[in-house]
């Protein structure tokens, strides 16, 4: 019975994050247009361009692979969604965290990208393996300096869960791990701007060069099922940000605060860079971040 | 024994010698086959219809002069993308194909194969007074004069060459005419399929395209 609660709950909360994440995804349209002296789209322009794609007819397909990728892409972002603790403290809110899920988590980051991988690639187009092998190459760079900061932070707390890990931040914003763990915030905070994939990172799908990448054949339902993925993926990431480092949240209001303003860090960066190209990229990664992150693993440890 | 003809090339399953260029009736390369009839009845077309013309995706595809007026479109003294019009370079996830002047009869070719890729429903937009009589290539030899006998136009927008507002204007009209459910080219082209084929082969005369370009 309360696994069946757990799990109505849990559905809901991927409800929220989904129109949360459509929601950010048009403020952050809005913002760049701002900032380029434009109007820009309506806010709620996520929710309709979903809604069209569901209606548009699709009529290609080139067999079971590729019909995998969109999918396995949402789930991975649902899967990071549903093993995290996206308010601490308050049952609904805990979805199913458990001992290790901090190790599951960092596995379904690389999920969605390999079923991208695949999933494009069954498209048979010359940009999706393109397009697919820099997000790769790009993904195992930035996660360098991510998992020296969150082995940092594992080895000072002791737990792999990031239930544990939040709690020991309780008490005031002095004991957030982002003022108490500067070097390893700071090496996963440069990590997330390669996560996002907004500019200077945005090496997948780079315009002018391989424009839509790996997701060039898709069309119609696949982009409407990739843009909902995309969608809980990015607030996925920014709640296990926001538990990792900014104290987790005890409140629905204060976590939609928190992910809103950790979201707005990768789109500061976004809107001043020009992009990358993927080696530079790659070089970025295993340089200042990466050293960053060794500092803060010797910390812990010392 | 056991040794090839001499002279004689091996051949694909379709029965096409290997290492000739790849030709439209290849059944292994190219999908063959024609798409069904489409009918007008949609259920619940009214909030469909909304969505579609809200969401105005534009192929990033230029053919005549007129393509220089598309880029300031994105830029920040027009700014398309305040009625939510993107564009894109991929045929796949395209609704509105823009056929931006002059249309040379190599180019008509290349634009049906995009036109026929992009998904249902999908919408044309002929800009400047060439696509509608030939304009100043009236008596052109390589270029089409009526763009409508090949390939299904919504909306037109005459000029030489229309403002960018102009175009701005023509999307308005094709959004209020998708939302009226009036713009219907899409299904004219498959219903009337036979029809467009037969003009496009009188003036391509390399003709080498499947049954139709899935
Ligand atoms: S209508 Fe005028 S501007 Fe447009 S393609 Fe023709 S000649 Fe060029």
């Amino acid at each position: 019975m309360e696994l069946l609660l757990q799990i109505l709950w849990s559905s809901i909360g991927v409800l929220i994050a989904v129109a949360y994440g459509l929601l950010t995804g048009g403020i952050v349209r809005k913002l760049f247009a701002r900032i380029q002296g434009r109007v820009g789209p309506p806010v709620y322009q996520g929710f309709i361009d979903l809604g069209k794609n569901f209606f548009v007819r699709d009529n290609i397909s080139h067999g079971p692979m590729f019909y995998f990728g969109p999918a396995l892409r949402t789930a991975g972002g649902v899967g990071i969604f549903l093993f995290i603790p996206a308010i601490v403290g308050w049952a609904p809110g805990e979805n199913f965290s458990f001992a290790g899920d901090l190790l599951l988590v960092m596995y379904f980051m690389f999920f969605g990208s390999l079923g991208m991988a695949l999933g494009g690639s069954a498209g048979g187009h010359p940009h999706t393996p393109i397009g697919a092998g820099r997000g790769l190459s790009q993904m195992t760079a930035f996660e360098v300096p991510f998992i020296l900061a969150v082995i940092a932070l594992v080895a000072d707390t002791g737990s792999f869960s990031v239930h544990d890990l939040t709690l020991a931040q309780a008490g005031g914003f002095l004991e957030w791990n982002l003022l108490t763990h500067p070097f390893a915030a700071a090496a996963a905070f440069i990590a997330m701007l390669g996560m996002n994939g907004y500019a200077p990172f945005n090496v997948v799908g780079a315009p002018n060069e391989i424009p839509v990448g790996p997701m060039t054949e898709y069309q119609g339902g696949f982009i409407a099922t990739l843009g909902t993925g995309r969608a809980i993926f990015a607030i996925a990431k920014m709640i296990l940000f926001m538990d990792l480092f900014l104290g987790g949240a005890t409140s629905i209001l204060e976590a939609f605060i928190k992910v809103f303003v950790i979201y707005m860090w990768s789109v500061a960066v976004a809107a001043v860079f020009p992009r990358y190209r993927v080696d530079q990229s790659m070089r970025f990664f295993l340089g200042w971040p990466a050293l960053i992150g060794v500092v803060a693993v010797l910390l812990a440890l010392f | 024994m056991g040794v090839e003809e001499k002279g004689k090339v091996p051949l694909l399953p379709s029965g096409v010698p290997v290492g000739s260029k790849p030709h439209a009736t290849d059944s292994t390369l190219f999908a063959q086959g024609r798409p069904k009839p489409l009918s007008l009845d949609e259920s619940v077309a009214f909030i469909k219809n909304w969505f579609r013309a809200q969401s105005l995706n534009v192929m990033a595809y230029g053919t005549g002069c007129g393509s220089i007026e598309l880029g300031p479109l994105g830029t920040s003294r027009f700014d398309m993308e305040r009625f939510g019009i993107t564009g894109g370079p991929t045929p796949r996830q395209s609704s509105v194909l823009i056929i931006s002047g002059y249309l040379s009869v190599k180019t008509l070719k290349r634009v049906i194969r995009s036109y026929e890729q992009m998904p249902n429903p999908r919408w044309v937009v002929a800009l400047g007074s060439c696509t509608i009589n030939g304009g100043m290539y009236w008596d052109s030899y390589s270029t089409i004069k009526i763009l409508d006998q090949y390939l299904p136009v919504d909306v037109y927008v005459n000029g030489c060459m229309p403002r960018p507002e102009a175009l701005i204007a023509g999307f308005k009209d094709l959004m209020d005419m998708i939302k009226r459910g009036e713009a219907n080219g899409y299904i004219e082209y498959q219903n009337n399929l036979d029809w467009y084929r037969a003009n496009q082969r009188k003036v391509i005369k390399d003709w080498n395209l499947p049954e139709y370009s899935w």
